[in-house]
């Protein structure tokens, strides 16, 4: 406290007339609205040309019709692509949600501060930050070069990237919960293990549901997984364990590379529908997230 | 042994089977094992993490085994003679990520004091809205944007400037170059993508500052920029110089944006607006045709990627945890 | 143990003349018990009996290890990796700290109300019906929980709102749901930590109605730092106070005065008791 007294002191001061701070103050004003403007302009700008190029590739073929055989012709649909995030996706999901949820549990409910559970804590914040591309290139090794390229490699690839964020926003629900209501329901002889799946995670169940819809979001988007693990296809593959697939953040990467304006076009195309599903995702785990904020308030 | 009867509603137990206290349940079995089974979820974070750096490196072993350390020191990469010297690529993720971070901290602490100290209300929820939107956008779209917008209408801009200083000594040393594609346009789309997750860690960082000092500096007649001088930087420096290294470990990591904007060249040249090429990029954009060495190399790239992400993560990690427990403590 | 007489005046019948009559059974039988958090001794030598169908109050002032004695009751104790207790708990003749004996189900005869009314986030109905479904009840879950909430003083207040959220219910209200829930249980006991600390006074003077209606059907132990109340609802008193060691400089609980509420409170035996209950300290 008293090294702040003394700064604020010397910047008293060192001002050498009222209006030189009264400019300062006017030019870091403008500096950190100015930033939010500069932030924005982007994101405008983005969203404009996807929104802009990309609306008049949509129609009902586009959602239905293969990928066409030429790439620089235009024509065909991106059914097998939609299909293909829509299922890689899901197949990620449906690995990480539990063991994610199971590894949260753990942390919170089980090793709390103990040495065990610092590691695995501190470990599943570093695996948060290893790039996509590494986890493409460790599925490919691990499963690609025994397996084969198929959708679900691209569904490992994916469920590690969503592991740890599904680990960490669960703790911090599960923190949330009030300790009164783990004793409450021991006081009235529940098992611990069933204090957790009746009372606990009823009680957390929004606020993970919020941070796992955030995960599913950030994993349609990824490409670099994909690429090496799921191959490519242009028809429809329903099969996620049986050859190549293909999904809409590939299309874009393979297409945006392309100089055919029709290849270019779908790409735009596929960028649209790609944001659509992911805006969706974000702003309905954004929605339920503020009705448990309500909900608990009241 | 439930005490509840069929026959009457609810009436007190009587304790006189309390001798059946003693007998064996069976119930305690099912404690033990949803324990294990979420200490084994846990433990697939470590099991996970130890296999990434395993099977990678296995699989590259045979690229470092021929070049030895010239794989990360020699700038040579001709797949076609079994060369692979990936310094270039090693200065481009550098060079990409530190443009990145020039333009984008000013921005993402300018967003984060505002967010936390200068916005009225009603404005901190989209602030917040906008940065998750931002976030939110696949990384292949900014590519995507980049490639086709950006880098096309950008470089009038680059010939402009290089025209205008490409000349002037140490200035011209940077600005030079003509390239759409290049170094600078990998690090404006870096910075676009970077900047909602140094601003929302920041802005938690901020939002720790207590009210008193806040308060204390107000109450001496301070200016409001005076105020996040004397009070809000000193208290979060240590938190927001964690967000900037976690921001530039993802921008680090990022591939597919960087991979179509940043021109595929293998160079290590200062000039900014020229292309380049950069770990990530390399590796996405070479993989499908590699075959055997050249396959083995690329991966050895994934592994150096991997290292230093892990190194820039779990410093950054400790400075904010140290930065953490500080706060709570003091 | 010979049976002692005593002279019991029930609160309800004032001016009637006192009889005497035999003890009621005992429930608990404690018997030189500590308890220990790690190396610190928390409470120790505590002997006392809890009879059956009466309100037995522990006061004292703050950190006198009343609470901790009574989370021993239903070894809520346990929860706590450190805690540690020595001595004996006999529970209709079974010590409850047996190795044999599994925490869960003592806590299914004994039941816990706590300090701040902790209702679960769902619906009135199936906070009540919670713990008869987790015992696997398959009769008539209706009846089961109409009776516990009749049993609480709560059913005309909530009789048609049951599958409302019990988080939208008054503190008064949601104590007497804790309460509801516990009985649905069919425990023996029923413990009570705090339970008006919470409360306003008149939320506070429904609970201790509703207390004395309890004692017929039930055994209530209640902690208390209102020595009013205490007087009001219990049949026996146990009072604590804490002394200071003077080696390691902590305070430790110790049970100082334990008979029935009249005596503790017009002609206390021990000093420290007087002192207490006449308000000269604490």
């Amino acid at each position: 406290m008293d090294l702040m007294h003394d700064d604020v002191e010397r910047l008293l001061l060192e001002a050498t007339t009222s209006r030189s701070r009264k400019v300062k103050n006017r030019l870091a004003s403008i500096w950190m609205f100015g930033s939010l403007c500069v932030a924005v302009v982007p994101l405008a700008l983005v969203i404009g040309f996807v929104l802009f190029k990309g609306v008049g590739q949509l129609s009902l073929a586009w959602f239905t019709e293969d990928l066409p055989a030429v790439s620089r012709k235009a024509g065909g649909g991106m059914g097998p692509a939609i299909v293909g995030t829509i299922l890689i996706t899901l197949g990620a999901a449906l690995m990480a949600i539990p063991l994610g949820i199971l590894g949260a549990i753990y942390l919170h409910e089980y090793g709390g501060r103990g040495r065990f559970a610092r590691i695995v804590r501190f470990m599943a914040d570093v695996m948060t930050g290893v790039p996509s591309i590494v986890m493409g290139l460790f599925i490919y090794t691990v499963w690609t070069l025994a397996f084969g390229l198929n959708g679900f490699g691209g569904s490992l690839a994916l469920g590690c990237l969503m592991l740890p964020i599904i680990i960490r926003s669960t703790e911090e629900m599960l923190r949330l919960v009030p300790d009164e209501l783990r004793q409450g329901s021991y006081a009235l002889g529940n098992r611990k293990w069933r204090t957790i799946v009746t009372v606990v995670l009823p009680a957390a169940f929004g606020g993970i549901t919020s941070g796992v819809m955030i995960a599913i979001a950030r994993a349609a988007g990824e490409t670099a997984p994909l690429v090496f693990t799921i191959g490519a296809a242009r028809n429809l593959n329903l099969n996620i364990f049986d050859g190549p697939m293909t999904a809409l953040s590939v299309q874009i990467f393979g297409n945006a590379q392309t100089p055919f304006d029709a290849a270019q076009s779908r790409a735009w195309g596929a960028a649209l529908t790609l944001v659509g599903i992911v805006f969706l995702m974000t702003i309905l785990a954004r929605v339920v997230s503020s009705r448990v904020a309500r909900r608990h308030a009241a | 042994m439930s005490l509840l009867t069929q026959d009457h509603g609810v009436a007190p137990g009587n304790g006189g089977d309390a001798a059946s206290l003693l007998e064996p349940t069976s119930g305690r079995r099912g404690d033990a094992a949803f324990r294990f089974v979420a200490l084994a979820a846990g433990f697939t974070v470590l099991a996970i993490l130890g296999l990434i750096a395993f099977s990678t490196t296995k699989e590259a072993w045979p690229a470092f085994r021929d070049e030895g350390l010239g794989f990360i020191t020699s700038s040579t990469w001709i797949p076609a003679e079994d060369k692979f010297g990936a310094l270039a690529f090693i200065y481009g993720t550098v060079l990409s990520s530190l443009i990145a971070l020039v333009l984008a901290v000013p921005v993402s602490l300018g967003i984060a004091l505002y967010a936390n100290e200068a916005a009225p209300r009603r404005l901190r929820k989209p602030v917040v809205y906008v940065m998750d939107l931002l976030a939110a956008i696949p990384s292949v779209v900014y590519g995507l944007w980049g490639i086709i917008v950006l880098a096309p209408a950008i470089q009038p801009v680059y010939r402009a400037i290089n025209g205008a200083v490409g000349d002037v000594p140490v200035i011209g040393w940077f600005f030079n170059g003509e390239s759409g594609r290049s170094y600078m346009t990998a690090g404006i789309i870096l910075a676009i993508m970077i900047t909602p997750i140094v601003t929302s860690l920041s802005r938690e960082v901020i939002a720790t500052v207590p009210s008193a000092q806040r308060e204390a500096a107000y109450g001496m007649g301070a200016t409001r920029w005076e105020m996040i001088r004397a009070a809000v930087l000193p208290w979060s420096r240590g938190g927001i110089v964690g967000s900037v290294m976690l921001g530039l470990g993802r921008a680090m990591g990022e591939t597919i944006a960087v991979a179509l904007v940043i021109g595929s060249q293998a160079q290590i040249t200062t000039h900014l607006f020229e292309a380049g090429d950069s770990m990530a990029a390399v590796i996405v954009n070479q993989f499908g045709e590699a075959s055997g060495t050249h396959r083995a190399a690329l991966i050895g790239l994934g592994v150096v990627l991997f290292g230093v992400t892990i190194i820039v993560n779990v410093s950054a990690r400790s400075i904010v945890g140290r930065f953490d427990r500080r706060s709570r403590g003091a | 143990m010979s049976p002692e007489t005593i002279t019991q005046s029930s609160p309800a019948a004032s001016g009637a003349a006192p009889e005497e009559i035999l003890e009621p059974p005992v429930v608990f039988d404690v018997r030189d018990l500590d308890v220990y958090y790690g190396e610190f001794l928390a409470v120790r030598d505590v002997n006392l009996e809890v009879h059956q169908h009466e309100i037995t109050a522990f006061i004292g002032p703050s950190g006198c290890g009343k609470s901790t004695v009574l989370r021993c009751f239903d070894r809520m104790n346990d929860l706590i990796d450190t805690a540690r207790v020595e001595g004996q708990i006999l529970y209709h003749g079974v010590d409850l700290y047996d190795p044999r004996i599994d925490p869960v189900e003592v806590r299914k005869r004994i039941g816990m109300v706590f300090q701040k009314p902790n209702p679960f986030p769902k619906s009135i109905y199936d906070n009540i019906a919670f713990g008869p479904r987790l015992a696997g009840f398959k009769g008539n879950l209706d009846e089961v929980v109409e009776q516990a909430l009749r049993s609480a003083a709560l059913w005309d207040e909530v009789r048609d709102r049951l599958k409302k959220s019990a988080m939208g219910l008054s503190g008064g209200q949601q104590q007497r749901l804790c309460i509801a829930r516990a009985i649905a249980v069919q425990p023996e006991v029923i413990l009570m930590d705090e339970p008006c600390s919470a409360l306003d006074p008149i939320a506070t003077a429904r609970i201790e109605d509703l207390m004395q209606e309890l004692k017929s059907e039930y055994t209530i132990v209640i902690v208390t730092h209102n020595m009013q109340q205490a007087a009001r609802v219990s049949d026996r008193t146990a009072f604590f106070t804490t002394e200071v060691n003077s080696e390691s400089d902590t305070r430790t609980g110790v049970l100082v005065e334990y008979d029935s509420t009249d005596k503790i409170f017009s002609a206390p035996a021990d000093e420290r008791t007087e002192n207490y209950v006449t308000g000269r300290f604490g």
